[in-house]
């Protein structure tokens, strides 16, 4: 399995990205974690590929008061060791573990993970539930999206064809924030069959903000606000009502494949969002 | 077909070549340098048999293109010892029987190498995770785990 030749670009700024893009039928590639099988399966074969690895002061995270601000280029094991991501995001950090294995996570890119949009991936799941902005690069200047208007299905993203994500931009957590992140998956590294990531936020002693996200059960991560307006001013000593697990598995529509029935995931989805609540609850207690 | 000139240092021997921007590191490695040593099986980055070291960090070799690597430093497994001269990871994977028909190994050896280096591998779990992409079909991992293992108390 050999890739279709493409001529290759070597972008050293994002402008240098931007207009390559330009150049007919051109494709990125930052990790190559995802694009390359693809290549080497020749299920696509574009006619430039434009590297962006070596643009400089792309691969960041920096603390900008009241958000963590993640360059493109930033790897996975960077944010699953990163003191900045343990401190503020520790849900990111757990999060992390569970993508692919050690060689894709040293490669793998950020920008490159929400571009190409998996549908069980974790970082989209990531962005939803943080709700992260996006900040793209496109000729004419920069725009900002976020997660919530950029994933529009699955491998498919509110990207131009001459735009490029830069930065993600993720608001830090209000004080008293509990998490808790449950995944599945046939064997460890694999894409999930379902996985569920949540937030709570406690003022004495209730809830005053939740956040759930899940994965793996839709075309595209989703946030489950039914659920999560449930919870406000509830306590979860007693655990979790039903009607919130119910609502989670509503908001689901998972698929039936090799490697488990739709029922199945939907099964698992709302088990895990028991947990994932209960622990978030624990942690913010 | 147009080809591009790329420096690479393999094993601390610096190369020039002329490549094809197609042409995947795995197939720099085998077919233009000879060096056998990275087997690859699948391709498509699941099997872990071509994992080598770019810049100290365990890569798919079979997951970027040879020109991507232009200046860079790579290791393969034939960097890690010499008949008569095994590394101590490679003492351990002989000393355990680690291996069987040898197909996965480099990519064992070189995994192992990056996870001894990244991970504190506190319990057999946590290697046993760390080498869930590297794909035996012989040895049921149980000796793999107990060679790294060997190595981590030893460290």
């Amino acid at each position: 399995m050999k890739p279709a030749a493409f001529d290759y670009v070597v972008a050293d700024s994002v402008d240098a990205a931007v207009a390559a893009l330009g150049r007919g039928d051109a494709k990125i590639i930052a990790g190559g974690q995802s694009l390359v099988p693809m290549l080497n399966f020749r299920l696509l074969r574009p006619s430039v590929l434009v590297d962006i690895n070596r643009i400089p002061g792309l691969a960041f995270i920096r603390d900008d008061d009241t958000s963590i601000k993640i360059g493109a280029l930033a790897r996975h094991h960077q944010l699953e060791t990163s003191p900045v991501i343990a401190r503020h995001f520790p849900v990111l950090a757990e999060a992390m573990r569970h993508v692919a294995h050690l060689a894709i996570r040293n490669r793998g890119t950020i920008g490159g993970s929400l571009s190409h949009a998996d549908p069980a991936a974790e970082l989209p799941m990531m962005a939803m539930l943080l709700d992260a902005e996006m900040h793209v690069a496109r000729t004419s200047g920069t725009r900002t999206v976020a997660a919530r208007d950029f994933f529009r299905d699955a491998l498919s993203v509110g990207l131009g064809e001459e735009e490029i994500v830069t930065e993600i931009v993720v608001p830090k957590l209000p004080p008293h924030t509990g998490w808790g992140f449950e995944e599945v998956a046939r064997r460890s590294g694999d894409f999930a069959l379902a996985a569920v990531a949540v937030t709570l936020t406690l003022s004495d002693g209730t809830i005053v903000q939740a956040r759930i996200a899940i994965t793996g059960v839709a075309p595209t991560p989703r946030r489950v606000t039914s659920a999560e307006s449930m919870l406000v001013g509830a306590r979860l000593d007693r655990g979790v009502d039903d009607d919130v697990i119910e609502s989670v598995r509503a908001v689901a529509e998972p698929e039936t494949d090799l490697h488990a029935s739709a029922d199945y995931r939907r099964h698992l989805v709302g088990v895990l969002a028991r947990r994932a609540l209960g622990a978030a609850w624990r942690r913010a207690a | 077909m147009s080809t591009r000139e790329i420096s690479v240092t393999v094993n601390g021997t610096a190369h020039r070549h002329a490549v094809e921007p197609r042409l995947l590191l795995s197939d720099f490695l085998r077919h233009t340098l000879g060096l056998t040593g990275t087997h690859v099986g699948c391709e498509h980055g699941v099997c872990g048999a071509c994992t080598v070291l770019l810049d100290g960090d365990s890569v798919r070799a079979c997951l970027m293109f040879a020109v991507q690597a232009d200046g860079c430093r790579i290791d393969t497994v034939e960097g890690l010892g010499q008949i008569g001269a095994l590394n101590p990871l490679q003492e351990a994977f002989h000393a355990h029987h680690a291996l069987q028909c040898g197909f996965c190994t480099p990519g064992m050896l070189m995994t192992a190498t990056d996870l001894l280096k990244k991970y504190p591998l506190a319990t057999d779990d946590e290697i046993r995770e760390g080498l869930s992409g590297n794909l035996c079909r012989c040895t049921g991992y149980q000796h793999i785990v107990a060679a790294i293992r060997t190595v981590k108390d030893d460290a």
